[in-house]
This record gives C-alpha cells, sequence and structure tokens, in this order.
C-alpha cells in the first residue's frame, strides 16, 4: 500500500519524493522512479484521488497547439515572419496562414513589421520544436497602441478565472480592452488611469493566485480604486 | 606535530556558517546566491533558449554550459579578470556534475547557461559555486532528478577535516583538499577531485563525512528555494 508524503498546495522542489507505491500517478511535473513517485520541478502540488500533479510555479512558457498567444515580430523572411513568443523557440508566421491576402513579391512589412505586436493561435509543433502560428480565426488580430504586462504562465488560469469571470470583471469595472495570452502577456489599453488599476488587479492575482476567495478581493480592490 | 585545533575554532566535522537565498538576480530566468564562511558564490541561469551558432545545436537534447569566474577582487591579491586555466577546468567539472542531474530531453537544438561568480574567495569556491548553480536551475524551473549539494573534505596534517578554508588549504605540514558533490536522493558522488595524498581509511571517512553535511546543505537548500515561494501562499 502507498503512502503520500506531500500535502495539497504544498511547495516542493526537484528531486522531492511525493509519494510511494504503484497505486497514486504523477501527473505534470512529477515522474515515477521505480516504487516512487518524484518531482522534477520546482511547484505547487494538487492532489487529487490517486493523481499527484505537479504544476510548476517557474520556468517559460511551454507551447501547445491551439493556444493563444501574444507575439511580437521579430524578423522576416521570404515566407513569412519570426515571431517572439516568449517561450524557448521562435515561432513562424507563414504568409499563407494570415488572414490578409499577400501579393505575390509584396513587401512584407505592409502586413506585419518589425515590434508589431499580434495575437495568433498554434496550428502546430513539431518534434524538433518548429512552432506555426496563424492569424485566421476569431479574436486573432494585431495589436495598435496599449501596453504589455507578463505574468507567470502558469497564473494565466487564474487572471482568466471561470469562464473568463476574472478578466469580465476587470475590462468591466476599469473600461479598458485587455487580451490574455496563454503564453502570459497581458495586453490593456485604457486610459492611463485605468491600465495602472487593471495592472494592479493582475498582479495581485499573480502573487495571491492559490488563496480562496480571490475574485472577491479584486472586485474589493478594483471598487476602491475606481472611486479615487 | 599534530593538527589539533583549526584556526576558527570549529570541529573537525563541523562546516563552516551557510547562507543561501533565491531569486537575487532580476533579469535573469534563475539565480541564487549561496555563502559559506567567507566565501559567496551567485549563479544566474538564462535559458532554456535557441542555441546559436547553429553548428553546436544538438537535435536530440538541450545544451548545457556553465562558465565559472572568480571575480578580480574575490581575492587578497587582485585576479587577472576573464576566463583562466584554473576557470576552464573548474567550468567543465561543474558542467559535468549538472548534467547528471538535469533533463534537457524536452529541449532540443536549445541551451541552458549558467554563469556562476565568485564574488568573495576563501577555499572551496567550486563547491559554494556548484551550491548555486543547482539552486539557480531549480529557479528557472529546467526540469531535474534532483538537486546536488556539494562540499570540500580533505586532510590537514594528520587529521580529517570538513569544509576547509583558506588557512587550512595552506597549511604548512601539507594538507589534502577534496571537493565532493552528491545526489542528496540516492547518495550519488557525481563529483571528486583530489590534490594530494591520503590513505584508504581516511578517504572512507571523507566521504562519510561529506554524506552528512550535504544531507545538511541540502536542507538549506530546500528551505531558501520554498522560501522564495512561499509568499504566493500565505499573503
Amino acid at each position: 500500500m502507498g503512502e503520500i508524503k506531500v500535502k495539497d498546495k504544498e511547495i516542493v522542489v526537484p528531486g522531492q519524493e511525493l509519494a510511494t507505491g504503484m497505486d497514486f500517478l504523477p501527473g505534470g511535473a512529477a515522474f515515477r522512479e521505480g516504487e516512487k513517485i518524484i518531482a522534477s520541478q520546482l511547484g505547487l502540488i494538487s492532489v487529487r484521488g490517486k493523481v499527484i500533479r505537479l504544476i510548476p510555479l517557474t520556468g517559460k512558457y511551454v507551447p501547445k497547439v491551439g493556444d493563444i498567444i501574444i507575439g511580437r515580430i521579430i524578423d522576416m523572411n521570404f515566407n513569412g515572419w519570426v515571431v517572439d513568443i516568449g517561450c524557448s523557440y521562435d515561432a513562424v508566421l507563414s504568409i499563407r496562414s494570415v488572414q490578409e491576402y499577400v501579393e505575390r513579391d509584396d513587401d512584407l512589412t505592409k502586413y506585419y513589421s518589425f515590434n508589431d505586436i499580434v495575437v495568433t493561435k498554434i496550428t502546430k509543433i513539431t518534434r524538433s520544436k518548429l512552432i506555426d502560428l496563424t492569424t485566421k480565426g476569431p479574436g486573432l488580430m494585431k495589436l495598435v497602441g496599449g501596453n504589455i504586462i507578463e505574468v507567470t504562465p502558469s497564473k494565466v488560469p487564474r487572471v482568466i478565472g471561470k469562464q473568463g469571470s476574472m478578466i469580465d470583471m476587470i475590462k468591466k469595472m476599469t473600461n479598458c480592452r485587455i487580451t490574455v495570452g496563454q503564453n502570459g502577456r497581458v495586453w490593456i489599453q485604457g486610459d492611463i488611469k485605468n491600465t495602472l488599476i487593471a495592472t494592479k488587479a493582475i498582479r495581485k492575482i499573480e502573487r495571491e493566485s492559490h488563496t480562496p476567495g480571490l475574485t472577491d478581493k479584486i472586485k474589493e480592490l478594483l471598487e476602491k480604486e475606481t472611486k479615487k | 606535530m599534530t593538527y589539533t585545533k583549526r584556526p576558527d575554532g570549529r570541529k573537525f566535522d563541523e562546516p563552516r556558517k551557510m547562507e543561501a537565498k533565491v531569486g537575487i538576480i532580476k533579469r535573469a530566468d534563475g539565480s541564487a546566491m549561496f555563502k559559506m564562511g567567507d566565501t559567496i558564490a551567485i549563479a544566474a541561469v538564462y535559458g532554456p533558449r535557441e542555441l546559436h551558432p547553429r553548428f553546436l545545436q544538438n537535435p536530440e537534447r538541450g545544451t548545457l554550459r556553465c562558465v565559472y569566474d572568480m571575480l578580480s577582487f574575490s581575492v587578497p591579491d587582485r585576479k587577472r579578470p576573464g576566463p583562466s586555466r584554473r576557470g576552464t577546468e573548474i567550468s567543465m567539472v561543474t558542467e559535468n556534475s549538472l548534467l547528471s542531474v538535469v533533463n534537457l530531453d524536452q529541449f532540443p537544438n536549445a541551451v541552458v547557461d549558467v554563469f556562476i561568480n565568485i564574488t568573495q574567495a576563501n577555499a572551496g569556491t567550486r563547491c559554494a559555486g556548484i551550491n548555486a548553480a543547482v539552486m539557480a536551475l531549480a529557479d528557472a524551473g529546467i526540469p531535474m532528478r534532483d538537486l546536488v549539494s556539494a562540499i570540500s573534505v580533505g586532510k590537514v596534517g594528520d587529521k580529517v577535516v570538513c569544509d576547509l578554508d583558506k588557512d587550512e588549504e595552506d597549511y604548512e605540514e601539507g594538507s589534502t583538499d577534496i571537493p565532493v558533490a552528491i545526489v542528496p536522493r540516492t547518495g550519488e558522488v557525481i563529483l571528486l577531485q583530489l590534490d594530494g595524498s591520503i590513505k584508504k581509511e581516511e578517504l572512507k571517512e571523507a566521504l562519510k563525512m561529506a554524506k552528512k553535511t550535504c544531507d545538511d546543505i541540502y536542507k538549506i537548500q530546500k528551505k531558501a528555494l520554498k522560501k522564495a515561494y512561499q509568499e504566493f501562499q500565505n499573503e
């Protein structure tokens, strides 16, 4: 019979023993070594029945097919654009997969230029980590103006909330346009005062992402700040 | 002549006072400081990021690069800055010992850069460097099999001692310095260098001492890492 050696929501370091016995299953950044389940990254434990999941608290964004992310154009070549998406590898946005119709021998800077910010979706990742992007689809576009802040990628689900409840609340109460990328980049557009309030709220979510009653706390903060 | 008393009054199996801190360099992906007595090492980790020039890339797994350097003001006589014969060797042994715990299979063609700087040196710098580097790697979120703890043990005069300082390393009647790095969970020895002469029994005793001290260092490293991320929970 196996035994769990950690509590739910405990922080563990790489190499720490999480459980012994074959009746538990490793998930996330945990792995099995013989009879034991070991952590491979610094992260947070979540125990759900027989599955011991390790959610990494740090590290770069790990790309997944279907993720909507915010990228920055850093280079151009004959068949598309090279995009920095905040992970270990650069992604490619091919001219065939953009919304616009690109004419032959056209100047590519007409569509997307250096340092342009784009909301894109990951369509394909090969084993050697070549990442393909697209801007075809609802909500995918070039972003003009606004500010970008970065949060740890593992906190993104908290920033968005259940069915977007958290982000909808921030949007409504601050009157800002906000887009959250799965890679942890958050684009905020609005007047200076409201942008700062939204930034403050998101930073608070990032810092206190694992405390209960977070939505109420953020609501309180937003009400207090917007009345000033 | 026998060696009866250590210059700083420590017991023969007692290491110097140790301190660890994680997240000291803001712009790095991971960073840490490790201090043992008057020896201070800081480490910064960048990556995983794409490796250039391209011919150095490995399409099967990621690459690890370590750079160890003593800063010019770290020793009483100014150290000539930049890479040296000694620095290159220590970079290499550090890289090899860290490679046995990190797992870079998910990062083909990428590189993880580890920079270790010694801001203050009083013997045992490569061990302090490894201790700091492994914490910085964990802070950067690199997948690892375990942490690494390192300590130097050795023989001064006729006594087997733990964690030699500079005075002991330069002891007139001869001393032997043995840096050891250990994987705490399994007890594997992944670095062992020996400079001098020592008897078989004494080496065994020294390694036992190293194992015991490394377990203590592991606790310090673990505590420092957890402390750096605890604030997310408690506020």
